[in-house]
């Protein structure tokens, strides 16, 4: 017992030899810390209540953790742990995404129907745009000139400009949008819809619908196939997308839009990230606790980790 | 030239296209009926109970429509018992043709045939008969509230599922509890089960004094089974049951382990965020008829939405096509069933601290989608109004 002790002391002083994924617990109110070398489980630290959404600063400094039950976002040194304070964030704050000036945080308040926008240094809310109800999936564009704000409910993209904080345009998708990103040097804008099924391709320009990706799984019935969180390989080849409770992760080829593989992970599939070099991918399974690691270049599951209950948000940290 | 600018300024202010407007107006007709008394004064029934949900489901329409430019409205008539029902029903018609009604089932049929009804939308909320559904269906009358059938069918996939098969059943007098009944052995012959013994529930003792007296030997007949089923849908004694039976054996049904429309143990599938909504806006939890009436008017909103319509012929056939799904915060996306105009919909089997499992469960296949194997599918229906035309 007294030699755990000193060793997790030992191991929280000692400087990191490999990099790391951060993986937030909703259930647990904590976050698990995998070490990407020996893909194991080396920290694990408390947050506020229900953490999901996390982020770190650019330069890796600091950890933004949305404590939705919290109502807060909460702002954590990645090195001892430790909170060093809290963020306004508006109520029940699911996800953010961090403005490309490291400075402005986008945060969906999922009660609200509001999308606040908080400046991280000076600690205060500089806008709140109404959006629709359940707002969820947050993105902001290479340049910063847009971000984009899913609502689960009134499925819809909400497009806003981040000069003026006012919403330019507000684009349908299938039902209950979860997640956005930009691809491909910003030109496309990728939202998945969680019941409808699909993924929703928005030509950036013009605001208007470019393609739609859809899945198919072996034995899996349609109505189970429920893609959520995905992110792109190098040069945004292949699109990696969680596909819920079907349980498997689709390889999308992002050119053609055709899904090319399915690979199986643990259950409810949720969020992902990648390693430095992007051939390693984590997917956090919300319903069996764990993250599978998965190679990429071969497309194949090679390990299960446990980690807290109902992993959420996955997110790399370099250590070098 | 003016004209030709203001329609290029509604173009860029609502970029998704809505130039004419669109403006839809519901009316929530509800028919007082009287409660029988029942044991027990806990659970008093909500005095907006149903009316509750659609308006929650008005809010989440008039969010989406504000991006869009659509509008929409709630206005609620109540006729009490013994007030002129169909005399309400043609001023409300007169009105608008998106009706949601709540009454029992004769009462609907009624609204549904008059000639003032023709071309309308009527959402049942609240009527559970399989008739209406079934060999008495109306093409204008869709149900979002699931049929009897639909509830049993879920609790008998669970037992199955379990091979808890020795079943015995105790039923209420009240006629909700013998329709309930009814389903109750429907769904057990469907699923390849019968009931070993029945009972009927004829006590008019007043339970909360001696339920530990009277059930124990009410139950003593029954010998060994797995479970003991319940029929009592006017929540009046099976309250009682759970531990003062002779043998320890689980209860389902009416109570314990209960299939039901909604409740307020569903958390899952981004539920706590629609279950905060409405108790932000209540102050109380969502029940069933509230969830029923909240998918009726956010089916119509989801119509709306898609097709840009207020038409009641566009909206009827955009929400019985394939191409309608409603997120409904039961895990999957729920659509009608073409042919009786039932909104498909998983069954959550709960008791009052957890839903237990969700129906259809693992294994209990459909060539169609596995939410038909809850309730009558389209090779067994007697319902021929939605064929016509």
């Amino acid at each position: 017992m007294r030699l755990a002790t000193l060793w997790a002391a030992t191991a929280l002083c000692a400087p990191a030899v490999a990099d790391e994924i951060w993986v937030s617990n909703e259930k647990d109110d904590t976050l698990s810390v995998i070490d990407i070398e020996t893909l194991e489980v080396i920290r694990t630290i408390e947050t506020g209540e229900r953490p999901r959404g996390i982020a770190f600063s650019k330069d890796y400094s600091v950890l933004y953790v949305c404590a939705s039950d919290s109502d807060s976002v909460q702002v954590m040194d990645p090195e001892t742990g430790k909170i060093l304070h809290d963020l306004p964030s508006g109520e029940d704050p699911e996800q953010f995404v961090l403005h490309p000036n490291d400075r402005h945080l986008y945060i969906a308040n999922e009660d609200d129907a509001i999308t606040t926008v908080v400046d991280t240094q000076l600690r205060t809310v500089i806008a709140q745009i109404d959006v629709g109800i359940e707002p969820e999936g947050m993105a902001v564009s290479p340049d910063g000139k847009i971000a984009i704000t899913t609502s689960e409910t009134t499925n819809m993209a909400h497009w806003i400009d981040t000069e003026t904080q006012e919403l330019f345009a507000n684009t349908l998708v299938d039902s209950r949008p979860r997640h956005a990103e930009f691809v491909k040097d910003g030109t496309e804008l990728w939202v998945s819809s969680e019941i409808g099924g699909t993924i929703t391709v928005f030509d950036v320009a013009t605001q208007t619908e470019k393609a739609k990706i859809e899945f198919e799984v072996d034995g899996v019935h349609p109505d189970r196939v429920q893609p959520v969180g995905f992110e792109l390989s190098t040069g945004d080849e292949t699109a990696f997308v969680a596909l819920g409770p079907s349980n498997h992760v689709a390889a999308v080829d992002a050119e053609t839009y055709e899904v090319e593989d399915y690979i199986l992970v643990g259950r409810r599939v949720w969020h992902m990230d990648f390693n430095a070099d992007k051939s390693l991918l984590f997917t956090t399974n919300g319903v069996s606790g764990d993250v599978t690691v998965i190679d990429v270049a071969k497309r194949e599951p090679i390990k299960t980790i446990k980690v807290g209950r109902f992993p959420w948000g996955a997110a790399f940290r370099p250590t070098n | 030239m003016t004209v030709f600018f203001r329609i290029l300024a509604a173009f860029v202010l609502f970029p998704a296209g809505a130039v004419a407007e669109v403006a839809v107006s519901v009316a929530y007709l509800q028919q007082q009926v009287e409660r029988p008394p029942v044991l027990s004064n806990l659970d008093p029934e909500p005095q907006d109970l149903g009316l509750a949900g659609a308006e929650l489901a008005l809010a989440d329409n008039l969010t989406t429509a504000k991006f869009l430019g659509h509008k929409y409205k709630l206005k609620v008539t109540t006729v009490p018992e013994n007030g002129d029902w169909l005399d309400a029903a043609r001023r409300v018609l007169s009105e608008t043709p998106f009706l949601i009604l709540d009454a029992p089932a004769q009462s609907q049929l009624q609204v549904a045939d008059l000639p003032e009804a023709a071309g309308a939308v009527l959402f049942n909320v609240s009527a559970p008969d399989l008739a209406i559904r079934d060999e008495t269906c109306r093409a204008n009358l869709l149900h979002t509230l699931p049929s009897g059938a639909m509830r049993t069918d879920a609790l008998a996939q669970f037992l199955v599922k379990r091979r808890w098969d020795d079943l015995v059943l105790i039923a209420g007098e009240h006629p909700g509890d013998l329709a309930f009944a009814e389903a109750i052995e429907r769904s057990l012959t469907k699923f390849g089960m019968k009931l070993q013994a029945e009972k009927t529930w004829r006590f008019d003792a007043d339970l909360r004094r001696n339920a530990a007296q009277e059930v124990p030997l009410f139950t003593q007949e029954f010998g060994d089974y797995d479970v003991l089923l319940v029929a009592d849908e006017l929540d009046d004694f099976a309250r009682y049951i759970p531990f003062n039976t002779w043998e320890a054996r689980p209860v389902a049904g009416s109570e314990g382990l209960q299939p039901v429309t909604w409740s307020r143990v569903v958390e899952q599938w981004g539920a706590v965020q629609m279950q905060n909504r409405f108790f932000d806006q209540n102050g109380r939890s969502m029940k069933s008829k509230d969830y029923a009436a909240w998918a009726a008017y956010r089916s119509l909103g989801e119509a709306v939405t898609r097709t840009q319509s207020d038409d009641p012929a566009v909206l009827r056939d955009y929400i019985l096509s394939d191409a309608f799904e409603l997120a409904g915060f039961k895990g999957r996306a729920m659509s009608f069933r073409a042919w009786n105009g039932q909104l498909r919909q998983p069954i959550p089997l709960v008791t009052n601290r957890a839903v237990v499992a969700m129906a259809p469960l693992e294994g209990f296949l459909h060539q169609r989608t596995e939410l038909d194997t809850l309730g009558i599918d389209e090779a067994e229906s007697r319902c021929t109004a939605f064929k016509e035309g």
